[in-house]
């Protein structure tokens, strides 16, 4: 294979790799827009992936399993708003809690349910997964590589989830900066005192904000275990809910910019696959853990302002509580 | 009122935390019956895992092992105001130290010489790993959470490469060292006892465990005995009035973050000098983690951390029982256990501590009305 | 409570009128835990005018505004508007019954436009884009009634306080309200913002709004009230109409008893110079120039009072002079050290006798979660009195905390307890007793009687006399004129970072400061 067509496929590759890594950005974007940390990307997806691939498998039907899926992820964001929001708990020590819980809970559901030590059933049947989509004329478009193979491999052949994931990109953009919840939610983390005073219920806000979360991370994990593979595995997520909220401070939580980050970040995810064992020319075989280590160090680069400044919300992490 | 209630102090310290964990042990229950067992049937079963044999209490007091230094790596990190989450990659780290000592001088030098040095390395190595998230916070103001999070992944990746490509035993495809020599292995505690005369059947619970009770005393009087102790206290709580003293909050932020670093790398002398004798991938398996909620459970006070780690070691050990005896359960139960203790002790004792507080507020002015 | 509306005029009632008053407080009771902030609280606001509540830190009115705002519920009472009762569970019901506040710590969005900010809460309709523009119509109609330009699209981090002040109550007026309330809206003015905040007033009143002014100020109650409440812990103890009042009827209602506004002293006899400041200049950590070549001399014996509207740089001077920020250019020279060039910092100052009682004692002078105690060695703690090689010396901490509440009456005198739980006056004391027990040549002290009670400003104020007359040099910056006029041998005047002025405290007078204060220089005053 020539290597246009490589590159063509590394960047199919990307889009399938970016699609969870941005559903579970924006969800973060909404809750930290909002003051509320959110490190719980990881549990909640990693819940919904669960309940999606279990409930997928049961019934035999994927919708089921979305509905599961973004259930699951709205009740475990639920709970940490509650200790957050509520209660004015530690958003950092909620989220722990809940990433670490979750890590136990669906091996634990899977093996008292399924038998198969911690994972669900193979899901094979048709309607279990959401499966490629296959645009009109695109194998006979592929036979030319100009823009057919384009057209082939990154415009058609991806599931449903991806497409609504690039869709939300610009709707989510659309009600952060040109509606009122937008204005609201901007408001709340950055003075939530502000938006007490004018007459909006902080908590309320907070907690939509939370809710959007969950049902974002819904889908996304969803993706993971129905449509990227067919079953839930032990750790599944593997760290993309960090991975996404890097990609959120990268983007310096907005959302084209996010977009760009969690393009990056997959790029150079599917690259290390690539490249895993291959040797380039001048510098032979870079060890793939490099590549895959690569956006936690920019990250980190991003934070200590060596490229660029990331300035968070003013009031995240912080309960809001009123004076006396 | 707005500000959640005051507690006596015994309150704060002892109830606050029983209280937690047995809403979070509840909880626990609760699902065991959700998996189809019988919560009770598991206690028990537990227990005796954890404590029915002297086998199975040095199991659990290895465990626990573990457990001290990284809880008390989570809480000196707690009380200078920063949440240190890169436990993990700290131990891995600190473990990597200890290994490199191991291999370079088992050959050639004593035990009692090699033991310092591999100490030292445990420290320097877990120390160094927590140096750049620090220094990142305290002189650029990058948020620790985060870096520390990037920094977890960082190790693990910089792990994978050196056991896979540089340190694995040649000829061979399980990522791992070779084994140590025998000089360069932490006697267990039972040879230990054996030659004081006392006959302790064989368990991991090795001289590690010593130098973890050893570090909880240091940590106690460094933090509540020293000037330096009390500059880092002043700083987590009001850094503001630190730079009034004329205490530097970076500073101190820094001297925080390396001793726990140096603390969470202690678990490599544990792992990988005491019961593995070589490098493996992912030693710490989660410790680093468990140390976050040890530290929240024993309210970042060695004693309590002391009890919280003995607690979470018998939870390892009696869930490894559990998951041999009842067919519907696993180890991953143990990791759900500890996830609720953390989300009770952790983010929802006001939850808890309201109502506690109203009680004593009853209770000490009787008869005053709302 | 219908006497209040049927009796003839009196020191106790409100005015006799034919509409129902525009706000009536009836029994209102609040607590928080074990302090009683409001105990049954009842007046009425007519209509139409400027009406003062006046008390002491403490006395419980920032307590009843919140409850007035539906920001706290209160436990007993009611609350009415235009004759109608009201339930105030949220802001929201205030916002709907007309009420609107300008608080003292301002409510905005700082990265939002003024237009955003004002819209916020009643932005009319799920997007946004509609609503604004209504909005700005609107707000250019209200700019224009009441007098009130404010650039619309501006940045409010951008905007002056004066005008951030003015977005404030461009948002109550925006929500229709009728009774405006304004807490301590002049803490962060100069005077001649404070007589355009007030014409602003007097033009609310003329068009038929009521406005209610909370303050501690008595000389702004006298100048544009119509009437006045006093509140003391927590109580109306006195309501009259502001004509047949004066300052100190009112100092006496808020106290309980007769108070001497006037700190006995005799004149100062100045010593040698203790303190040479050179052509300092201060940056913040934003780089902003906050005190700008400021020379000066300290002398033993005196007490320099550093007079200016809060935020003109004295904040900066006093932290440089302590040593927590570093000037970015000029000398301060204590007993023969250069002590910029040296790079002391505040350690290494206080060992060599330079005492520091920082402006906020919450914020930086003391560590509310430790004991008092552990409080009372904060910044002495490496002395060789409390430690040894590093171990602190446990029995000699107490003891002396306990002897430092012995000498400054600090009560509970517990020091075990949490510092937290002492009152302001009693946390000052023993901030006080720490700074001044090490026996130090001076004295740097901010806003020495913040957030005290009265009773414990006089002990202040002797104290600090006393040192003074002891041969020690004491440098004070406060914003309480009448704090400096009673305390003070010499008197700088700050504005916009610069010394603009020096005035012997015997001529010194309120009129004069005033001018000096708003960047009037010396000479032409």
């Amino acid at each position: 294979m020539e290597t246009y067509t490589l590159i063509v496929l590394l960047l199919a590759a990307t889009l399938r790799v970016a699609t969870p890594l941005l559903l579970a950005a924006l969800a973060g974007m909404f809750s930290e827009r909002s003051g509320v940390i959110d490190l719980g990307l990881e549990g909640k997806m990693l819940g919904a992936a669960f309940a999606a691939a279990a409930v997928s498998a049961v019934t035999g039907s994927a919708w089921a399993g979305l509905a599961a899926g973004v259930l699951t992820s709205v009740a475990l964001a639920l709970l940490i708003g509650f200790a957050c929001i509520t209660h004015r708990g530690n958003q950092v020590v909620a989220a722990m809690a809940v990433n670490i819980m979750v890590a136990g809970l669906g091996p634990s559901l899977a093996l008292a349910w399924f038998h198969l030590g911690g994972q669900t059933p193979q899901l094979d049947a048709p309607g279990q997964r959401f499966v490629e989509i296959v645009w009109p004329w695109a194998e006979r478009a592929r036979e030319t590589p100009f823009p057919g193979l384009l057209y082939a491999e990154l415009l058609s052949g991806h599931s449903l989830v991806v497409y609504l994931a690039a869709a939300l990109v610009p709707a989510g953009a659309w009600v952060l900066y040109r509606t009122r919840f937008g204005l609201r939610l901007r408001a709340v983390g950055e003075n939530p005192a502000a938006v007490d005073t004018a007459g909006i219920s902080v908590n309320g806000l907070r907690y939509q904000a939370v809710l959007i979360s969950g049902m974002l991370c819904g889908v996304a994990g969803t993706y993971l275990s129905t449509a990227a593979s067919s079953g839930f595995v032990r750790d599944m997520t593997a760290g993309k809910g960090y991975l996404a909220l890097a990609a959120l401070i990268f983007g310096k939580w907005r959302p084209y910019p996010t977009l760009g980050a969690c393009l990056l970040f997959a790029f150079t995810d599917a690259l290390a696959t690539r490249l895993q064992g291959v040797a380039l020319p001048l510098v032979g075989v870079i060890p793939v853990q490099f590549i895959l280590a690569l956006p936690y160090v920019l990250t980190v680069l991003l934070l200590a302002g060596f490229v660029g400044k990331a300035v968070a919300p003013k009031a995240i992490g912080v309960p809001y509580a009123k004076e006396q | 009122m707005s500000a959640p209630g005051r507690l006596p102090r015994w309150a704060d310290l002892g109830l606050l935390p029983i209280v937690s964990l047995l809403a979070a042990l509840a909880a626990s229950a609760a699902i065991i019956a959700i998996v189809g067992e019988s919560p009770w049937v598991a206690l028990r079963l537990m227990a005796a895992g954890a404590f029915g044999s002297q086998e199975a209490a040095g199991y659990t007091l290895y465990y626990a092992t573990n457990f001290i230094f990284t809880g008390l790596a989570v809480a000196v990190a707690f009380h200078a105001g920063l949440f240190n989450i890169g436990c993990e990659g700290q131990a891995y780290v600190g473990g990597l130290g200890v290994g490199l000592v191991c291999l370079g001088l088992d050959h050639h030098w004593p035990f009692w010489a090699i033991l310092p040095v591999a100490m030292c390395a445990a420290a320097g190595f877990g120390a160094a790993w927590a140096f750049i998230p620090a220094w990142l916070q305290a002189r650029r103001g990058s948020h620790i959470v985060i870096t520390t999070i990037m920094f977890n992944f960082i190790a693990s990746a910089l792990m994978t490469y050196l056991l896979v490509e540089v340190l694995i035993k040649p000829g061979q495809q399980s990522p791992e060292t070779r084994e140590f020599a025998s000089a360069a292995c932490l006697p267990s505690l039972s040879a230990l006892l054996g030659r004081l005369g006392l006959n302790v059947s064989a368990s991991p619970l090795n001289l590690a465990f010593l130098f973890a009770l050893a570090a909880a005393a240091f940590v106690w009087v460094f933090i509540w005995h020293t000037r330096w102790g009390y500059e880092l206290r002043t700083v987590g709580q009001n850094p503001s009035a630190a730079v009034y003293a004329g205490i530097s909050p970076p500073r101190m932020m820094l001297i925080a973050m390396l001793l726990s670093g140096a603390l969470a790398g202690g678990l490599g002398l544990n792992e990988v000098m005491g019961v593995q004798h070589r490098l493996l991938l992912d030693f710490p398996g989660g410790a680093g983690f468990v140390g976050i909620a040890v530290a929240l459970m024993g309210r970042n006070h060695p004693v309590g951390i002391f009890l919280a780690a003995v607690l979470f070691g018998a939870l390892y050990q009696g869930g490894s029982q559990l998951s041999f005896d009842l067919p519907r359960i696993n180890r991953d139960m143990v990791v759900v256990i500890q996830g609720l203790v953390i989300l009770a002790c952790g983010a929802l004792e006001n939850l808890f501590r309201t109502p506690l507080a109203a009680l004593f507020a009853r209770w000490r002015h009787p008869g005053e009305g709302e | 409570m219908s006497a209040v509306r049927t009796d003839p005029p009196a020191a106790s009632a409100s005015p006799v009128r034919d509409t129902p008053p525009a706000l009536e407080l009836r029994g209102i009771d609040k607590r928080f835990g074990p302090v009683h902030a409001n105990r049954g609280v009842s007046f009425a606001i007519a209509r139409g005018t400027v009406h003062g509540i006046v008390g002491e830190n403490g006395a419980g009115k920032s307590t009843l505004m919140n409850i007035v705002y539906g920001f706290h519920r209160a436990d007993a009472g009611e609350v009415w508007v235009h004759g109608r009762r009201v339930d105030l569970l949220r802001p929201h019901d205030a916002i709907a019954a007309g009420i609107g506040m300008v608080h003292q710590h301002f409510m905005l969005v700082d990265n939002f436009t003024v237009l955003e900010n004002v819209v916020l809460g009643v932005e009319g309709g799920r997007r946004l884009a509609d609503g604004l523009a209504r909005a700005r119509a609107e707000l250019e109609r209200i700019a224009r009634d009441y007098g009130l330009a404010v650039p619309l699209d501006a940045v409010v981090e951008h905007l002056p306080v004066g005008l951030q002040q003015r977005v404030e109550i461009l948002k109550a007026l925006y929500r229709r309200a009728e009774i405006l309330i304004l807490d301590e809206p002049t803490a962060v003015l100069t005077p001649q913002e404070t007589d355009q905040l007030f014409r602003m007033l007097a033009r609310l009143r003329e068009q038929g709004k009521t406005v209610i002014l909370v303050t501690h100020k008595l000389r702004e109650i006298m100048a544009v009230t119509d009437r006045v409440t006093v509140l003391r812990q927590g109580a109306v103890v006195h309501e009259t109409a502001t004509r047949e009042t004066s300052e100190r009827t009112l100092a006496e209602k808020m106290v309980g008893r007769a108070v001497s506004l006037q700190v006995e002293k005799t004149p100062a006899r100045p010593g040698g110079v203790l303190l040479a400041v050179q052509d300092l200049e201060v940056r913040d950590r934003f780089g902003v120039t906050r005190v700008r070549r400021a020379s000066f001399e300290l002398r033993a014996g005196e007490i320099l009072g550093i007079a200016g509207v809060a935020g003109n740089g004295q904040s900066e001077l006093l932290e440089a002079l302590a040593g927590i920020l570093t000037p970015s250019r000029g000398e301060i020279v204590f007993k023969g050290a250069a002590l910029v060039r040296g790079g002391l910092g505040p350690r290494a100052r206080r060992r060599l006798g330079l005492a520091h009682v920082p402006e906020d004692r919450l914020r930086m002078g003391t560590v509310a979660a430790f004991s008092a105690q552990a409080n009372a060695i904060l910044g002495y703690h490496d002395q060789p009195a409390y430690n040894r090689g590093g171990l602190l010396r446990g029995t000699a901490i107490q003891a002396g905390c306990a002897r430092k509440m012995r000498d400054y009456d600090v009560r509970p005198p517990d020091p075990g307890l949490r510092l937290s739980a002492f009152s302001g006056g009693n946390q000052q004391k023993l901030v006080l007793a720490r700074e001044i027990d090490c026996d130090p040549q001076v004295l740097l002290v901010g806003q020495p009687t913040r957030g005290v009670d009265i009773g414990a400003v006089e002990f202040i104020h002797r104290r600090l006399v006393r040192l003074r007359d002891a041969g020690k040099a004491l440098l004070l910056v406060s914003v309480e004129l009448d704090e400096i006029l009673g305390l003070a041998d010499r008197i700088l005047v700050m504005f916009n970072g610069e010394i603009v002025g020096e005035v012997a405290s015997a001529d010194a007078t309120e009129g004069k400061l005033g001018l000096m204060m708003a960047g009037v220089k010396e000479e032409s005053v």
